[in-house]
């Protein structure tokens, strides 16, 4: 797959603060990119430079090779996390306001099948559920056909059945063969959508790989979780090194079958014990000490 | 610069202002407002019907005294006659009388002059004392006449400048400009679609309180309508590009406010909307030719009331045509999307 968008040495600086600090990286045509980081690491404005918004004070952006163009404004969508719509206009006439300002342009009745748009295509925007919006907004950033996609935090807020939703459309763009920026705060989505994912802290790039290939390598052991109820704080943290995260005890251990047998000989009941593969949810806490919806 | 994306904004902004009942309402009832206060002010409702401008030293003479005693006359007191002929040409006064010389001046086109002469000759028709007639010539022209041209600037400017301000700087405070920029829609383009929406709703909306004002005072008209046109539409172009440079960068509607009252009451005094600037200091008067809505107001006021065609207001365009220009340029320029 050749490479739709090159980020080199881009720096962002806001007064003293060095917001976006040396960042490079590749994102290959027909991939979906997974951009990661806690509240203010830099992928906002990160992204913001990659699409345009933003100017940077060093470092380059190239679409297909060249410097951001018409080109890249005609072929790119743009999903932001919180978007304001002009009041008083209804959703079909905000789609066919925007299919207006692109050479090409989807058909709006194809969109509102899509994006289940139907039920409110003339309804005031300022009226929207907060799904119904996150829908329009995705449709909208689809009305010109885009071959590169920025979806910032598309799901956040969203009730689960309609993350899920969301996600099941962002796969079929994916499928469609467009490209994907993607960030977001949840690991699930990142490990469900992303081919390849970068995470961010502090304004540089700590980490960047296929999401299998960055939990192999950072990762030989499996999580035992107990119930914090269920065993005493001082012996698991004793016996284990066991780490709590919520309500749970997080035993990292490489040999399940010994760890089970230690806990059975200290009497801990195992009625709520739960054995899982190490997640995008411990290796971002491993690599940047921080909850990532924190 | 694209038509379709300009035509695309034009349309979203007046569904946006044609659907906002409370803006809608307010840019509707302020044109009827002025015309109703306006025809109220210059409706002659009152009981003094005439008006006599009147030149006297010392104690009348008893015919003059009686004649000044006559109800339902406005006697204006002036220190000499020659001086204010002119009021009598422009019919701002029905009559002068210099009650030192027996003597009064009178336009013969002035009904009003008829009646207040009949009156004037009735009081002397005892008196040994000899009245002498001077007639003047010339049009009417009155204070509502010349402050019209005014009234219609002034409304054309809080339009213009507040109109387009608030509703940018509010695009930019909720972030509807940002994604905006997110699309191929160039600085250019957007604040085109903004003067043109903008224009063609001040044109109507002006349209109607000419047409209104007209019905109910049916004030002086002497010149082309088209040069009239012209002069609203430059004026028009200019305010709202003065408010595109205000707007360009602010993301605060306070602070939006606070500049937009600085640049329009200043204008609304010292352009001559009100009154004129007559023996105001040199230095004000050079001021308020930097006014836009100096140069409307004076260009229309010379077409509506003198008949002075396109060459004679033709400084006035040029100005208002070129400092609009400069002014686009400077709000594309350093026009900000965020």
């Amino acid at each position: 797959m050749s490479i739709i968008l090159q980020v080199t040495d881009l720096v962002k600086r806001f007064g003293s603060l060095t917001a976006v600090d040396r960042v490079s990286f590749e994102i290959r045509e027909g991939s979906c990119f997974g951009l990661l980081g806690p509240n203010g690491a830099g992928k906002t404005t990160t992204i913001e430079m990659m699409e345009g918004i933003k100017q940077p004070d060093g470092g380059s952006i190239r679409y297909r090779g060249e410097a951001l163009g018409e080109q890249f404004r005609n072929e790119a969508g743009i999903m932001f996390q919180t978007t304001a719509l002009q009041d008083f206009i209804t959703v079909r006439e905000v789609m066919r306001q925007f299919s207006r300002f692109y050479p090409h342009s989807a058909d709006i009745d194809d969109l509102a099948d899509r994006y289940a748009l139907h039920e409110f295509l003339d309804q005031n925007t300022r009226k929207l559920s907060g799904g119904q919006k996150q829908r329009l907004l995705l449709a909208m950033a689809q009305i010109n056909q885009p071959k590169i996609l920025f979806l910032d935090e598309p799901t956040t807020g969203l009730d689960p059945q309609s993350r899920r939703n969301l996600w099941n459309q962002v796969q079929q763009i994916k499928e469609q063969g467009a490209t994907i920026l993607l960030t977001t705060h949840y690991m699930e989505e990142a490990y469900e959508l992303c081919d390849e994912i970068a995470i961010m802290d502090h304004g540089r790039i700590i980490a960047h790989d296929a999401p299998d290939a960055l939990l192999a390598a950072h990762f030989d052991d499996v999580v035992v979780q107990i119930h914090a109820a269920d065993i005493p704080r001082d012996i698991a943290e004793r016996e284990f090194q066991a780490v709590y995260r919520n309500d749970s005890a997080h035993i990292l251990t490489g040999d399940v079958n010994k760890t089970i047998e230690h806990l059975l000989r200290l009497d801990i009941p195992l009625d709520r014990l739960r054995i899982r593969a190490r997640d995008l949810e411990d290796l971002f806490l491993e690599l940047t000490g921080k909850e990532l919806r924190a | 610069m694209t038509w379709n994306r300009i035509y695309a904004l034009f349309v979203a902004r007046n569904l946006e202002f044609m659907r906002d009942r409370s803006a809608l309402a307010w840019n509707v009832v302020l044109p009827v407002l002025i015309i109703f206060v306006f025809a109220y002010a210059f409706t002659e409702d009152n009981p003094e019907k005439f008006k006599v401008g009147l030149v006297a030293d010392g104690a009348l003479q008893d015919a003059a005294a009686q004649f000044r005693d006559t109800r339902y006359i406005k006697f204006i007191e002036f220190d000499e006659a020659q001086a204010n002929l002119h009021k009598v040409e422009r019919h701002q006064v029905d009559l002068l009388f210099d009650a030192n010389g027996d003597r009064y001046w009178i336009n013969r086109t002035s009904p009003n002059g008829y009646i207040v002469e009949k009156l004037l000759i009735a009081a002397y028709a005892d008196s040994s004392a000899t009245l002498h007639k001077i007639l003047v010539e010339g049009d009417e022209v009155r204070y509502l006449d010349w402050v019209i041209p005014g009234v219609i600037g002034m409304n054309i400017m809080f339009g213009a400048l507040f109109g387009i301000g608030y509703v940018i700087v509010r695009y930019r405070k909720f972030g509807v400009l940002k994604r905006l920029s997110a699309t191929p829609v160039t600085a250019m383009e957007f604040l085109s679609a903004q003067i043109l929406s903008r224009l063609w709703l001040l044109l109507v909306v002006n349209l109607v309180i000419f047409i209104g004002m007209d019905l109910f005072l049916d004030f002086r008209m002497h010149g082309s309508y088209f040069d009239l046109l012209l002069v609203f539409v430059l004026g028009c172009v200019n305010l709202i590009c003065c408010g595109l440079v205000v707007a360009a960068r602010i993301s605060s509607e306070e602070v939006a406010n606070g500049v937009l009252n600085l640049f329009s009451w200043p204008m609304m005094f010292l352009s001559g909307v009100w009154f004129s600037l007559e023996g105001a200091h040199p230095l004000m008067q050079k001021f308020a030719l930097l006014l836009p809505l100096t140069h409307i107001t004076e260009a229309a006021r010379e077409i509506m009331i003198d008949g002075v065609g396109i060459i004679g207001i033709a400084d006035h365009l040029l100005v208002l045509g070129i400092s609009s220009v400069i002014l686009l340029w400077i709000g594309a320029r350093i026009f900000r999307w965020e």
